[in-house]
């Protein structure tokens, strides 16, 4: 993975170093918190309902074990000894004092961490998809061009004041698990005639006004994509509407100018600016692309994988829920649960990721990813160490065998901690995986994705749930609206919302109905939720969640 | 006709540790219970002049309408709820420590 070079390290020790002396002078008195505030969320420090909360970037949510033990000591140290890992690949604390922030972020400095544009109108971190480098499916691996893109963004002096806050994904592979076609900027890698390019599409987005991305361009050549990134965001900066916060996003610049107009704005501002790129930036990236050369794959002994899948239930129906295809057929992609029934999504205890980080020293090649479902990926596991690390997770309360289950919940904050949110989605989230654990149906159910958010925002991508749900203040109450259908693969989808909303008691047995009426719809056992919804539309659903509406109207 | 004014408190984070605070009659508190309840409307503009002027001390001051149950203020709504004790998903912030100290 890619280490930082003595410019990297400088720029964030000297960065750091301002940020320690704009925190004293906060405490002093002599700056206000109308001057202080952007330049704490700047460094990824926001003041949220109860506490700080300090957002640091992972970017394209990669971690040696290193970073990852370090990211447990500084939850002992200065926090509650536990992270949350969030959609966007970021680790948030939710107790630091102000006073204490300056030494955690020298503490990831040291482990080439920070939190720099994790929040503001700036390029956030850059995602990617969490089986970068490891998965069967993959045209070149995401994360070079991500590592790229995090260097030209980071402290960029033109786009440091966009209109609103800008998010860019990366995926290598046809099956996005990046959710590009959610973001600002989605990026896939393509091969055209053996050359290596781009997708590059603009303008999707999540929020209070759900828009699927477009594509700008089908391929787009390596040695271009930087200065077309540019010229993108730039056309973005001056066109994008800075009258109405909720009319900010590039989302609705392509929707109020459409893609053509767009489009031809983004090539002359590219013949622009194209000269200036010299090529300075492909000597950059063939550095960065050897840093992330694939590791040297073992060949050991499979016999410990089968004797246990055949001996050892648990196990095996373990590593049929947790376990993807790797490039190698020797190895395996983990998955590790972070989303045991009843605990709250993507939160993980020092303990736990200490666990983790050990498990990926010894048997991962050093590697550990964070995916936008929240979940911690080992992405490189020789197949006969996988009963070892599963009785070790299993022990730590991290064996849970749900990855892409009912269970397996994507949940924001919600009002339990965040100062945006209108409802809470961690007990709703909380509520549903106890119930179906307690009807042991979610194996049965199959693939299904929930994704829970407390506001319109849509930090928990309800849009592109399978469920999706939406918590809101109505009247002074917490209610829970329901979209269904939605898909953040390849084929994304925004989901139709099925009609009033929920009480917090209503929406746990709700979600019931609609799963249980699946299962009755169902053509096949094998056919999938969605695959269902998609062949039957709403009405059904509809049907089963309004038994009343349903009977009155009949 | 305006609408009558209905009790409130002045509430806001502390600077250093962001934790819930509301102001008393001489300085600030971590527990709601021993909150001022402002039922005068001109009295609760003036104090919140003050209160916000303590930019040393807490951030994002404003205020909360409360009920009163005798002379203990309770939230009217769910968010002040939760800022007045803390997560449901873990006993933390003001679930911890019972009686913490005044800033």
């Amino acid at each position: 993975m890619y280490h930082y070079s003595d410019f990297d390290t400088d720029f964030l020790n000297s960065r750091n170093a301002q940020f320690r002396a704009q925190v004293e002078r906060r405490i002093d008195g002599s700056l206000t918190e109308d001057e202080f505030k952007p330049l704490r969320l700047m460094n990824g420090l926001y003041l949220q309902l109860h506490a700080y909360m300090l957002r640091v970037a992972i970017p394209y949510g990669t971690l040696n074990s290193r970073q990852m033990e370090r990211l447990a000591d500084i939850a002992d140290k200065w926090d509650k000894g536990y992270g949350h890992f969030t959609t966007r690949q970021n680790i948030q604390y939710n107790w630091p004092e102000l006073r204490d922030v300056p030494d955690m972020l020298d503490a990831l400095a040291e482990v080439d961490m920070h939190a720099i544009q994790t929040s503001g109108n700036t390029i956030r971190n850059v995602t990617a998809d969490h089986f970068a480098g490891a998965a069967a499916d993959e045209v070149a691996d995401p994360r070079p061009i991500a590592e790229l893109i995090r260097q030209w963004s980071t402290d960029h002096p033109e786009f440091q004041f966009l209109p609103r806050k800008f998010k860019v994904a990366v995926s290598g592979a046809a099956a996005d698990r990046a959710v590009i076609k959610a973001h600002d900027i989605g990026l896939r890698i393509v091969k055209r005639d053996d050359e290596i390019g781009y997708e590059v599409i603009i303008g999707g987005g999540l929020g209070r006004t759900p828009m699927i991305g477009k594509v700008l361009y089908d391929f787009v050549s390596a040695e271009d994509l930087l200065p077309t990134l540019e010229a993108i965001v730039s056309v973005y900066n001056l066109l994008g509407r800075r009258d109405n916060k909720y009319k900010a996003r590039i989302k609705i610049t392509v929707h109020e100018n459409g893609i053509e107009d767009i489009r031809a704005r983004v090539d002359a501002r590219y013949a622009l600016i194209r000269p200036q790129f010299t090529g300075v930036d492909q000597q950059m990236l063939s550095r960065i692309e050897a840093d992330f050369a694939a590791p040297k794959f073992l060949k050991g002994n499979l016999s410990p994988f089968q004797t246990a899948y055949e001996q050892d239930p648990v196990f095996r129906s373990w590593a049929d829920t947790n376990l993807s295809t790797h490039r190698n057929p020797d190895y395996a992609i983990v998955s590790i649960s972070l989303k045991a029934h009843g605990k709250t999504p993507g939160d993980a205890s020092s303990r736990q990721m200490r666990l983790m980080a050990a498990l990926a020293k010894r048997y991962g090649h050093d590697e550990l990813r964070i995916s936008h479902e929240q979940n911690v990926i080992l992405p490189h596991v020789h197949k006969g160490d996988l009963p070892s690390i599963f009785y070790a997770l299993n022990a730590e309360g991290l064996g849970t065998a749900n990855i892409g289950l009912i269970s397996d919940i994507i949940a924001c904050p919600g009002m339990d901690y965040c100062a945006l949110a209108t409802a809470r989605s961690i007990p709703i989230a909380q509520e549903i995986a106890t119930r179906f654990d307690e009807l042991k149906l979610e194996h049965e159910v199959g693939p299904l994705k929930i994704k829970i958010s407390g506001c319109i925002n849509a930090c928990g991508h309800h849009h592109v749930g399978h469920i999706g749900i939406l918590g809101l203040d109505r009247a002074g109450i917490e209610n829970y609206q329901i979209t269904l259908g939605g898909d953040g693969t390849e084929d994304a989808h925004i989901g139709e919302r099925a009609g009033p909303g929920f009480s917090a008691e209503e929406i746990i047995p709700a979600v019931e109905r609609i799963v249980m009426a699946y299962l009755e719809l169902r053509a096949e056992p094998t056919e999938t939720f969605l695959t269902t919804f998609r062949r039957l539309g709403l009405a059904p659903f509809k049907a089963a969640l309004y038994p009343e509406a349903h009977a009155n109207a009949a | 006709m305006p609408k009558p004014f209905t009790p409130k408190v002045i509430t806001a984070n502390a600077l250093l540790e962001g934790d819930v605070v509301y102001l008393t009659a001489t300085g600030w508190t971590r527990d709601l219970a021993e909150a001022d309840v402002l039922t005068d409307e001109a009295d609760a503009d003036l104090r919140m002049i003050e209160a916000s002027a303590q930019v040393d001390k807490v951030v994002g001051v404003y205020l909360a309408d409360v009920t009163l149950d005798g002379t203990t203020p309770t939230p009217t709504h769910f968010r002040e709820d939760f800022r007045a004790t803390g997560p449901s998903n873990y006993a933390h912030g003001k679930q911890e420590t019972a009686k913490q100290e005044q800033i």
